[in-house]
């Protein structure tokens, strides 16, 4: 088990490497920096000078050691806008997304995985019929104006929960149920099939010829091998949400990093930029790691070969 | 088996009735069986047959939609149909076990073998954690398998078909129960593990004084280990007595079909085809199989085929005998340049196979052809059977019209209707399906036809057929065949010479009078030892017309 984590965090760093190169070139591919940062109306001697300052005129492989190397000590450099180093300015955003996301996984999860397990024991009963109509209802509702229906029944007619901001668990509650609700339906589906197949597998068969409780055949034999590929869709799910909760963000006026995405990206404050791409894709990578390693340890036939 | 035996089980007039819309309103219908304390009792019949569904009413393991609609099923003085479920699961892995056919599906891939054997005793007894150890190690002895400590943390990923068996058998055994139904248990298994597991449930039998109920459809397995025989056709019994008066005095006419079906070890031998021109030739064939390593593990090399040589004559078929893992397969894809060979010549009607490139190759390829043994998976399910015959000389150029003049004529001369030319794959049996695959095979007017297991899948009786169907085809189209099979008694029946093979090398090769009867290399001669019910003479019948 741990050469086989060994393993995978080799290959994560191996991916985090390829990242922080199309990270670090993404930005100097857009256009010319140094133009960038002289802002309009600039001249060209004033956007020289501003190449020598930034040492922009060196090579592209010094650059980027430099570059990443910073980095490694957690230096991603100064905004533009804000005059402030982008990591502070991340250390502040960061932590709200996080919560957004995974309190929006634990919600899409802990009803995605029953639901689908439920569907699965009973196919066509009416408690499938249920799980299919939420499934689709969240396939087919776009999430801001799922957002929107909720702050106005939840917030301003019946007023049980802050329409906006992010100074309380309660402000965090309609947000993770409008993210978590969009990842719902794929996991819940995911689940449903996989219990289904497994269900019908032979092992399952022995389990019953054994004369184990429903229970025991249910939770420990069906839902491991059910749930393996659900793990690694649940880690894209969370990656996706932590990049893609700009909407929410903005909607329930979240101060995170979907939002700060949002106005660095009208203000063209490309190092702030760079720095979420760059913190987002660490993320990813992580949690895929994560999931892997979850995995390995679910399914002896991944860790051990 | 004594006189005093107890009676353990006792089927009576059951009834199981198929949903409705079916071919047959009854799965089984008005069936009687007894079973008493140490006696194995084998349930024979062809697919279809209601066996199966027998086993599994008795175990209480039937799919929802087959529901018991008539008799009884006595056990321990109570009627299981009657129980309440919870009761039968009491029952069940307690009083009565099951092992089923594929040991490599059986077992959950996510928990070590001893945590799944424990479970039982979990289930049924209060043991402590060291008794259950214990109990478990004793089984895993008991059922052979090499360092129980070992394997008893052992995923079953890590473990062989034969030791999955095993496996499963001491997990039936756990709780020593009254009875024990085996389902087809060796049927997966290589001939040499089928062998040592059928000598292990004699052995167990005489241990527990348990009664067996053993469901297959092998012959040579019934009379390997039975002491009574119940024969199912169409999910009614039409015979039973002791496994002396069914194999040797069977009154029934489908039990004499049954038996004459069974492959017998004499066969082709003696035919002259020594004059006959070489139509393939292998030379010193070779190919290895590496796996890379990388940063963490070290590659692997595999040699699935060593040196092998070979001729074949016009007009002769060859078997390729072996155990899986032998190799057989890898020769074969080989010498069609499936896979290309490391090395070594191929040469097919004097055409120098291996050195073809590949416009060329795929010009000669319709010069040999291939039947697999699946017959249901390798039918393009949504294509009709004429296409699926016509599309192979299509591709070579053949007008469409001619094409399909030529398979309505096909499909006559392997006895179907060239009437089905519109219909799908789905619509027919498993035999049927083989036939279409022959058919499709020959329409491309090939030299050489290699059969790659093509009758594993079959019925005994189906079987049969198509072995007369292939021998007829040979001779009549002055066909090469080359026949791939784990079958002994099949590869005596059909095949002039033999070539075994293991571990890649060709062990044996020669006559079949010479191999089988007066084999030379060890492996052979276990092998043959290994064959199921070598002892029994299979008794010939005046009237033995096919089904």
């Amino acid at each position: 088990m741990l050469m086989f984590a060994i393993k995978r965090l080799g290959l994560a760093l191996l991916v985090t490497f390829t990242v922080s190169i199309i990270s670090f070139s993404l930005v100097r591919m857009t256009g010319d920096v140094a133009t960038a940062i002289a802002g309009e109306g600039a001249t060209e001697a004033d956007i020289e000078i501003v190449r020598q300052q930034y040492g922009l005129d060196r090579p592209l492989s010094v650059q980027y050691i430099e570059w990443s190397g910073k980095i490694l000590h957690g230096d991603l450099g100064q905004s533009l806008f804000f005059q402030r180093p982008v990591s502070e300015i991340l250390a502040e955003k960061l932590p709200v997304t996080l919560t957004l996301g995974l309190l929006a996984l634990g919600f899409a999860v802990s009803l995605a995985i029953p639901l689908g397990v439920l569907a699965a024991v009973k196919p066509n009963s009416l408690i499938d019929r249920i799980s299919l109509i939420i499934a689709v209802l969240g396939q087919a509702m776009p999430t801001f104006w799922f957002a929107l229906v909720m702050m106005v029944v939840f917030g301003v007619i019946l007023r049980w929960l802050p329409v906006s901001g992010s100074d309380t668990l309660a402000h965090f509650v309609m947000p993770a149920i409008a993210l978590g609700y969009y990842a719902t339906p794929a996991i819940m589906r995911l689940t449903r099939a996989g219990m289904l197949d497994v269900l019908s597998s032979d092992y399952i068969r022995t389990a019953r010829a054994k004369g184990l409780d429903t229970h025991v055949i249910l939770f420990k034999h069906a839902l491991r091998n059910a749930v393996i590929p659900v793990v690694s869709l649940a880690a894209v799910q969370l990656g996706f949400m932590l990049g893609g909760s700009i909407i929410v963000e903005s909607i329930f006026s979240i101060q995170g990093v979907g939002h700060l995405a949002l106005i660095s990206i009208e203000r063209a404050d490309f190092p702030v930029i760079q720095g979420i791409v760059l913190v987002l894709a660490v993320f990813y990578i992580f949690l895929t790691l994560l999931a892997d390693i979850l995995n390995g340890w679910l399914d002896p036939r991944i860790r051990i070969s | 088996m004594t006189d005093v035996a107890e009676t353990i089980l006792s089927i009576e007039g059951l009834s199981i009735a198929l949903p409705v819309g079916g071919d047959r309103s009854f799965a089984v219908e008005d069936i009687d069986i007894k079973i008493n304390s140490g006696e194995i009792l084998c349930i024979v019949g062809e697919s279809g047959s209601g066996k199966s569904v027998t086993s599994f009413a008795t175990m209480g393991l039937l799919p929802k939609i087959l529901n018991p609609s008539a008799g009884r099923i006595m056990f321990e003085g109570r009627d299981l149909l009657t129980l309440p479920e919870k009761a039968r699961k009491e029952l069940r892995g307690d009083r009565m076990a099951m092992i089923f056919q594929e040991p490599m599906s059986a077992l959950n891939p996510c928990y070590t073998v001893g945590n799944q054997i424990e479970e039982v005793f979990k289930k049924h007894r209060r043991m402590s954690a060291s008794q259950r150890r214990s109990q478990l190690l004793r089984l895993l002895e008991e059922v052979k398998l090499p360092d129980p400590e070992r394997i008893r943390s052992a995923y079953p990923h890590q473990l062989s078909g034969g030791q999955r068996q095993r496996i499963m058998i001491a997990m039936a055994l756990a709780l020593d129960p009254k009875l024990l139904i085996a389902d087809e248990p060796t049927t997966a298994l290589d001939v040499t593990t089928q062998a040592q597991i059928l000598n292990l449930i004699k052995q167990l039998k005489s241990a527990h004084s348990a009664g067996i109920m053993f469901v297959t459809h092998d012959f040579g397995v019934v009379a390997e280990i039975a002491d009574r025989v119940v024969v199912m056709q169409h999910g009614r019994i039409v015979e039973q007595g002791s496994a002396d008066e069914i194999l040797n005095r069977p009154q029934h006419p489908y039990t004499k079909v049954l038996i004459a079906a069974v492959p017998r070890k004499s066969g082709q031998a003696g035919r002259s085809i020594e004059d006959n021109p070489v139509a393939l030739l292998a030379n010193n064939v070779t190919k290895t199989f590496h796996t890379p390593g990388n940063l963490f593990t070290k590659g692997r090399t595999v040699h699935a085929v060593k040196e092998a040589s070979f001729t074949v004559r016009r007009g002769e078929t060859l078997g390729i005998v072996g155990e899986s893992g032998s190799g057989k397969t890898t020769l074969v894809r080989c010498l069609i340049r499936l896979i290309d060979p490391d090395s070594g010549e191929i040469e097919i009607n004097g055409i120098d196979f291996a050195g073809l490139n590949r416009d060329t190759l795929r010009e000669h390829r319709k010069d040999i052809q291939i039947v697999f043994q699946d017959p249901y998976g390798s039918l393009n399910p949504r294509r009709t059977v004429g296409d699926l015959i016509i599309e192979g000389p299509v591709n070579f150029g053949v007008p469409r019209a001619e094409a399909l003049q030529r398979a309505r004529e096909l499909l006559k001369i392997v006895r179907l209707d060239p009437d089905c030319m519109d219909r799908y794959p789905a619509q027919f049996s498993g035999g049927q399906r083989q036939r279409i695959c022959i058919a499709r095979a020959l329409a491309v007017e090939p030299k050489v036809l290699i059969a790659d297991e093509a009758v594993s899948a079959l019925d005994v009786s189906v079987q049969k057929e198509v072995l007369a169907l292939i021998n007829e085809i040979r001779d009549s189209f002055g066909l090469t065949v080359l026949f791939i099979t784990h079958d002994l008694r099949v590869a005596a029946q059909i095949c002039d010479n033999i070539i075994v093979m293991k571990d890649g090398e060709i062990v044996e090769r020669g006559d079949v009078n010479k191999v089988f009867g007066a084999p030379e290399h060890d492996y052979t001669k276990s092998l043959l030892d290994a064959e199921p019910g070598k002892d029994w003479v299979i008794p010939e019948f005046e009237d033995n017309t096919s089904v």
